[in-house]
């Protein structure tokens, strides 16, 4: 995380949220194979990260293992540790978890439809999660639900408590999770794929909704998303992931002015709003290998257009660097 | 040629069961035209709910419109029902969303391939139709090795990629593709859209193309509806649409587009959708017209002669 400040190494500073050499285990017809390998990401106060990646790459399964979720589904920690202001998530109690959860990291999923239960109002699921994490009187904990609703832009606050899930659209909904996320002040939120389901139009105004508050209350914000867009719009850092590792990580605006690593170049060329009118789009030959299939070396290496012999041995993920610039490549600037 | 042509097409969906009663019918499609010419692609966008999808099926007859009228390769169909319409239907076949749903898993991919052509080409022998099927896979980037596997033994390109030689094994003319790249990865969906224009400068096959997604269209299409509240609020040219919009709708639609370099965050030009929901009289854009104005309260939605819906369009084109 050297990129962060100057080529000044940051460790366990009060404030953060810090992913190091974090190795997640799946189980692939009853052998555990590593679905994530020796991530470090490094989350701070008032800035976005994004994390982007194709559907397979890992960026989900990190995601939700900050909060320890996907561990009953077979998710293991193989090795690695996620540390909040320097206590280790892995040594906490589930108790302490409890108030990690929503108190501290907050979660925004995909789906809105999904997310809330269909036979509550929105009034008892938000006051649910208020009441569970601040000592608050149902009278309290309804108004702070109000003023929640309103901060995310619903003007009618009073009206949608009493409403349930279906009475809502896309956007409302989205709307109501980010309020539910925001319920316990947290220090930092996880949004896996915020506005995929969501339409465009809708979509713009959630972004800008998030980074509204996102400023507003100093958040840690993690975006986990497929869309270069959403982190040009978004973000403060990048971080690339590629099957299972960081390929490249590095502020925003090197990351789109110099992307360095092959795969992170072929990503961002492939976007139909970057093409040339009548040609047709640049592509990534081969298919990404499944966990329990990497290579031994870069793990890019059979669809990259500089892989060289020596791409067959393990790649360090800072062997190219310069300021606010990683890149897990050997081959960087060279021409294929 | 014109090889697919609608015109004035209604559809209107009661509410139905537990709430006929008190339920209010939704207008998903109203007087709604367009025609498609071989070897083009015409775009519809809109948003969920806009009436785009009920449109591709109105014009595919899997609905029946309530008025208006379809026209496949310049024969009215809207009237043809049970053999009649099934004997016509190799002419216009369709392309889902979702290549995981879209497939049976119980059936090995040649199966599912060769289905359209017991329908449609009943003569055919096992193994003329093994070779059909083999070469529809060849014309959609898929060797024959894969022809006995299952649909899980493929990854979501490739299915996408079997449900294209599905439609294709019977030789439409037109093709129906509703979102048929947006459940796919970046650099899948390059690829999947590079096939298709290489299909249709093969074959000038006609593309009717449902998305949300206007990057898409713009590497796509030739020319775009855009549809609001069941109607077509703006048609027009790729280049025109994407140049110089006409429609309050179509350019808030643009503006929402996701940027494409940080350095474009904090435009100040950007036309935002103000507000929710639809008007059921005037214009149906107005609570969420930024440039609303008198006389929208009245205004009845018909196309002017540039192919825009409103009193107080943003630009006059050419």
């Amino acid at each position: 995380m050297k990129w962060l400040e100057s080529g000044e190494v940051i460790r366990h500073t009060a404030a953060m949220l810090e992913l190091s050499d974090l190795s997640l285990s799946v189980s692939i017809q009853g052998k555990r194979v590593d679905a994530v390998s020796a991530v470090s990401l490094c989350l701070q106060p008032g800035r976005v990260l994004g994390l982007v990646g194709e559907s397979g790459c890992g960026k989900s399964l990190t995601a939700q293992a900050i909060l320890r979720l996907g561990e009953h589904q077979g998710v293991e920690k193989s090795s690695g540790d996620i540390r909040l202001d320097g206590k280790s998530l892995f040594a906490m109690s589930n108790e302490q978890l409890r108030t990690v959860r929503g108190g501290h990291i907050a979660m925004i999923f995909q789906e809105p439809m999904t997310a809330l239960n269909p036979v509550f109002s929105i009034g008892s699921q938000i006051i649910e999660v208020i009441r569970l994490h601040l000592d608050l009187t149902k009278q309290q904990a309804r108004q702070r639900a109000i003023d929640l609703l309103q901060d995310v832009g619903m003007q009618d606050a009073e009206q949608v408590l009493k409403q349930y899930p279906d009475a809502l659209s896309g956007g409302m909904r989205q709307r109501v999770l980010i309020a539910m996320a925001m319920a316990a002040d947290p220090d930092y939120i996880i949004a896996d794929e915020p506005t995929t389901a969501l339409d465009v139009s809708v979509q713009k105004r959630i972004i800008a909704l998030l980074l509204d508050l996102q400023k507003k209350r100093n958040l840690g914000l993690l975006l986990v998303t497929h869309d270069f867009g959403l982190v040009a719009e978004m973000c403060d850092d990048v971080a690339v992931m590629y099957a299972g590792q960081i390929v490249e990580s590095g502020s925003v605006s090197e990351i789109f002015d110099h992307p360095a690593h092959p795969y992170t170049r072929a990503l961002m060329g492939c976007r139909p709003e970057v093409s040339l009118p009548g040609k047709p789009l640049p592509v990534i030959s081969g298919q990404v290998p499944p966990p329990g299939r990497w290579p031994s070396g870069c793990h890019f290496a059979k669809r990259c257009p500089l892989a060289k012999d020596d791409c067959s041995h393990p790649v360090a993920a800072d062997v190219w660097s310069r300021a606010n610039h990683v890149t897990r490549c050997l081959h960087v600037g060279e021409n294929s | 040629m014109s090889v697919l042509r609608v015109e004035q097409l209604n559809k209107t969906f009661a509410a139905g069961g537990m709430f006929k009663a008190i339920g209010k019918a939704k207008r998903a499609v109203i007087d709604t035209s367009f025609d498609l010419q071989a070897g083009e692609t015409l775009a519809i966008v809109g948003e969920s709910g806009s009436g785009k999808s009920t449109t591709a099926r109105l014009a595919m007859q899997l609905l029946t419109p309530d008025s208006g009228q379809i026209y496949w390769a310049g024969e009215n169909v809207t009237r043809l029902r049970g053999a009649e319409l099934r004997k016509r239907r190799s002419h216009i076949q369709m392309v889902f969303q979702d290549p995981y749903a879209s497939l049976n898993p119980r059936m090995k991919i040649w199966q599912s391939v060769a289905e359209g052509l017991r329908v449609h080409r009943p003569e055919m022998t096992n193994s003329q139709r093994r070779d059909k099927v083999a070469e529809t896979l060849a014309l959609c980037g898929l060797d024959d090795s894969g022809m006995d596997r299952y649909p899980h033994q493929f990854s979501g390109g490739q299915r996408q990629r079997i449900g294209i030689a599905r439609a294709l094994i019977v030789e439409p003319k037109v093709l129906v593709l509703d979102e048929p790249v947006s459940a796919l990865d970046v650099s899948v969906q390059a690829q999947i859209l590079n096939l298709l224009k290489e299909i249709q400068l093969n074959t000038n096959l006609a593309y009717l193309f449902i998305s949300h997604d206007l990057s898409v269209v713009r590497h796509i299409a030739d020319r775009v509806s855009v549809m609001f509240a069941g109607q077509v609020v703006e048609q027009g040219k790729v280049a025109d649409i994407f140049g110089h919009c006409a429609h309050p709708y179509t350019r808030a639609l643009l503006d929402a587009r996701p940027i494409r370099h940080p350095d474009e965050r904090n435009r100040d030009d950007v036309v935002m959708v103000i507000g929710e929901g639809m008007s059921d009289t005037g214009c149906a854009y107005q609570p969420r017209c930024a440039f609303k104005r008198d006389g929208c309260a009245d205004f009845d939605g018909t196309l002017n002669a540039q192919g825009c819906a409103c009193l107080y369009p943003l630009s006059v084109r050419s």
